[in-house]
C-alpha cells in the first residue's frame, strides 16, 4: 500500500475539484444562458476529452507547456520552472482532462431551472450575479455536486494524462494509480489490490452519499402539485 | 396615480404582427382573448422581457420603452409587478423569502416588516414559513401576488392568474386586490380568456384577436352586446346565424330578419340596416327559453316550435340542442330540464326576446 501516492491523489483531485467549481460555473452558466450561435463550438471543446484518448491530450498538454512552446516559456520566466513533471502540471493536465465532468451535470441543472423564475427574478429587481447566486445556483445544487463528485473520482482515477504529464515522480507525480500499474508491473499484487481496493472502496462510498444526498434535496424542494415525488434527478 | 399608454409593433412567432395601442388608466383593465392571440407577449413587452420592434410604452411622462429614442429600461427598473401564469414562485424559499427577495435594498428588520403585512393583507400571513410546495394553489396565488405587490409596483400585470382556481377562491383574491389597488392606485392589467373574470373583474376590457385590439370599451358593452363576430366567439356566443333583414321598423325600435337557409324570422333590435342587408345575428344559449306547450301572452317577440335532437351536461347546466329550421343550442338549469321532463326527441317551444338577439359585423 503506497500511502504517498494516495495522498497525492487525493490533494491532486481536492485541488481539481476546487479549481473546476470555479471555472466550471461560470462556462456552465454561458453554456445554458448564451444564445450565441457558435455555443456549439465551445460545447465542443468542453466535452473533448470524454472522446479523446487521455495520451492525446497528455501529448498536447505536453506540448504546449514545453520549453519549446512560448507558453511554457512564459511559465517558467514567471515561476522558474517548466510545468511538465510538475504538481501544478499534473493539475493543469487533470483539470482540462475532468472539465467535462464537472461542468456537464452543471448545465444539465441549469437548463432545467425554470426561465419563468428568472424572468421574475429580473422583475423583482434583481441583477444576473444575485439572480445566479440566490436562484439558479441554490436550484442546481445536485448538479453543481454531482459535478464536483465526479472530477474527484475522475481525477482520482486517471492514468494516462498523469503519466504523459507527470511522468512517475514519487512524492510529486506518482498518483495512486500510477502506483498500481507500477506494482503489477513488480509483481507486487498484495500492495496492488490494497491500493485499488481502497480506491474502490472509496469511490462507491462517495457516489453512494451523492446519489443520496440528490435524492433527499430533490424530494424537498420539487414536490409536484399532486404531492408525488419526481424521479431522481441522479437518473438525469 | 399614473396612466399607462401603449403604442408597440412587435412580430409574433405565429406570423402575425402584434399592433397594440392603448392606455390603462388607474384600476384593472382587461385583456382579453384567445390563447396565441398575443396577450402574453403583450406583457412581456410591457415587463421588458420582450423588446418590442417598434414603438413606445410609458407610464405617463416615465418612458419605459421607445425604439425611436433607443429606450429600452430592463424589467429591473420598470418597477413592474408581474404575476406569472405559473406564478414562478422560487420553489427552494419560503413565503417569506419570496416576498422578501423583491426588497433585498432594504434592511432586514424593514423588509421583514414589509412582507409580513403584505402576506396578512393577502390573508396568508400564517404560511410565512412554508415553502411553496407546502400550501394550495389558491394560497400559492396569494403568495405570488403578495410578493408582487410588496415592492410597491407603479404598474401590475397579471397573466391569467386565476385560471386554475375554483370560482369562490378567485373571486375573493380578486376582492383583495381591488382592496389593495384602492390604496393605491396603479394601472393593472390583467389577461384572462375566461368571459366570466372579465365581467367580474374589469372595469375597462381590450379584446386582442390575433394580435390586433378589435375592440375596447367596457365589460358591458363590449361582451355582452358584441357588434364583431369574432368578439360574439371569444364571449361565448353559442348561436350564430346568417340573416336578411326582411322588414323595419323603426317606430318600434326593431327589425325583422329571415335566418338563411329556412323560413325562419326573428325579430332583433333596430340596427341602420336596409331591407335586404345581410347580417349576422347572435344569441347567447343562455338566453334562449324553452317551453313545453306553447306559451301565450308572453313578452318575447320570438316563440317558434322546434325538437330536441341532443342533450348533454356542462357542470350544473344542461345544453340542449334544438332543430327548430335552424339548430339552436339552449342552456338550462338541471333542474328545468328535470321538470320538463325534457330528453331527446321531445317537442318544445324556444323563446327569445328581441334584445337578447345581437347584430354582429362580419
Amino acid at each position: 500500500m503506497n500511502w504517498d501516492a494516495l495522498f497525492l491523489s487525493l490533494k491532486l483531485a481536492a485541488l481539481v475539484c476546487t479549481i473546476l467549481l470555479l471555472i466550471g460555473l461560470p462556462i456552465a452558466y454561458w453554456i445554458s444562458f448564451s444564445r450565441r450561435r457558435w455555443k456549439f463550438i465551445i460545447e465542443s471543446i468542453v466535452a473533448l476529452p470524454l472522446v479523446l484518448p487521455p495520451t492525446v491530450l497528455g501529448f498536447y498538454v505536453l506540448v504546449a507547456t514545453g520549453q519549446q512552446s512560448p507558453l511554457g516559456r512564459l511559465y517558467r520566466s514567471w515561476s522558474g520552472h517548466l510545468l511538465p513533471f510538475t504538481f501544478e502540471g499534473l493539475a493543469l493536465g487533470s483539470v482540462l482532462y475532468s472539465l467535462p465532468f464537472a461542468v456537464q451535470p452543471m448545465v444539465a441543472a441549469f437548463s432545467l431551472v425554470d426561465r419563468n423564475l428568472l424572468n421574475a427574478s429580473a422583475i423583482l429587481g434583481a441583477s444576473r450575479m444575485r439572480t445566479f447566486f440566490r436562484i439558479v445556483f441554490p436550484l442546481s445544487i445536485t448538479g453543481v455536486v454531482t459535478g464536483m463528485v465526479l472530477s474527484f473520482a475522475h481525477t482520482l482515477g486517471e492514468f494516462g494524462v498523469v503519466l504523459m504529464v507527470g511522468g512517475n515522480i514519487p512524492g510529486v507525480t506518482e498518483t495512486i494509480s500510477i502506483a498500481i500499474y507500477d506494482d503489477v508491473q513488480a509483481l507486487n499484487y498484495t500492495s496492488a489490490n490494497h491500493s485499488a481496493l481502497v480506491l474502490l472502496i472509496f469511490s462507491f462510498v462517495v457516489l453512494s452519499i451523492t446519489y443520496s444526498l440528490n435524492r433527499k434535496i430533490w424530494g424537498l424542494w420539487t414536490l409536484r402539485r399532486d404531492g408525488t415525488i419526481p424521479a431522481t434527478s441522479a437518473a438525469r | 396615480m399614473a396612466t399607462l399608454s401603449i403604442d408597440i409593433r412587435k412580430a409574433l412567432l405565429q406570423g402575425f404582427m402584434l399592433e397594440a395601442n392603448f392606455i390603462a388608466p388607474p384600476g384593472i383593465t382587461i385583456l382579453f382573448g384567445r390563447s396565441g392571440s398575443g396577450k402574453t407577449t403583450l406583457l412581456n413587452c410591457i415587463a421588458g422581457l420582450t423588446a418590442p420592434d417598434a414603438g413606445r410604452i410609458a407610464l405617463d411622462s416615465r418612458v419605459l420603452f421607445d425604439a425611436s429614442a433607443k429606450i429600452d429600461r430592463p424589467p429591473a427598473q420598470r418597477s413592474v409587478g408581474f404575476l406569472f401564469q405559473d406564478l414562478a414562485l422560487f420553489p427552494h424559499l419560503t413565503a417569506e423569502q419570496n416576498v422578501e427577495y423583491g426588497l433585498a435594498k432594504l434592511p432586514a428588520n424593514t423588509r421583514r416588516e414589509r412582507s409580513a403585512a403584505v402576506l396578512k393583507e393577502m390573508r396568508v400571513g400564517n404560511l410565512a414559513k412554508r415553502r411553496p410546495a407546502q400550501i394550495s394553489g389558491g394560497e400559492k396565488q396569494r403568495v405570488a401576488l403578495a410578493r408582487s405587490l410588496v415592492t410597491d409596483p407603479a404598474l401590475l400585470l397579471l397573466d391569467e392568474p386565476l385560471a386554475a382556481l375554483d370560482a369562490i377562491t378567485k373571486s375573493a383574491i380578486i376582492e383583495d386586490l381591488r382592496a389593495w389597488n384602492a390604496a393605491h392606485g396603479i394601472p393593472i392589467i390583467y389577461v384572462t380568456h375566461s368571459l366570466e373574470e372579465a365581467f367580474a373583474v374589469g372595469e375597462a376590457v381590450v379584446v386582442l384577436e390575433a394580435g390586433k385590439i378589435i375592440a375596447r370599451g367596457n365589460p358591458m358593452d363590449v361582451l355582452d352586446a358584441p357588434r364583431q363576430e369574432t368578439i360574439a366567439q371569444l364571449a361565448g356566443f353559442e348561436n350564430l346565424f346568417d340573416a336578411t333583414v326582411a322588414a323595419v321598423h323603426e317606430e318600434r325600435g326593431t327589425m325583422v330578419c329571415a335566418l338563411s337557409g329556412g323560413a325562419l324570422e326573428l325579430e332583433v333590435p333596430l340596427t341602420r340596416n336596409q331591407p335586404g342587408a345581410r347580417i349576422r345575428v347572435a344569441i347567447r344559449a343562455g338566453d334562449i327559453m324553452i317551453a313545453t306547450s306553447r306559451p301565450h301572452e308572453i313578452s318575447a317577440r320570438n316563440v317558434f316550435p322546434g325538437t330536441i335532437v341532443a342533450m348533454r351536461t356542462e357542470g350544473h347546466r344542461a345544453i340542449a340542442t334544438v332543430a327548430a329550421d335552424r339548430t339552436f343550442e339552449v342552456r338550462l338549469t338541471l333542474g328545468s330540464r328535470d321538470d320538463l321532463r325534457l330528453q331527446v326527441g321531445a317537442p318544445v317551444w324556444l323563446v327569445i326576446k328581441t334584445y337578447s338577439c345581437h347584430l354582429v359585423g362580419g
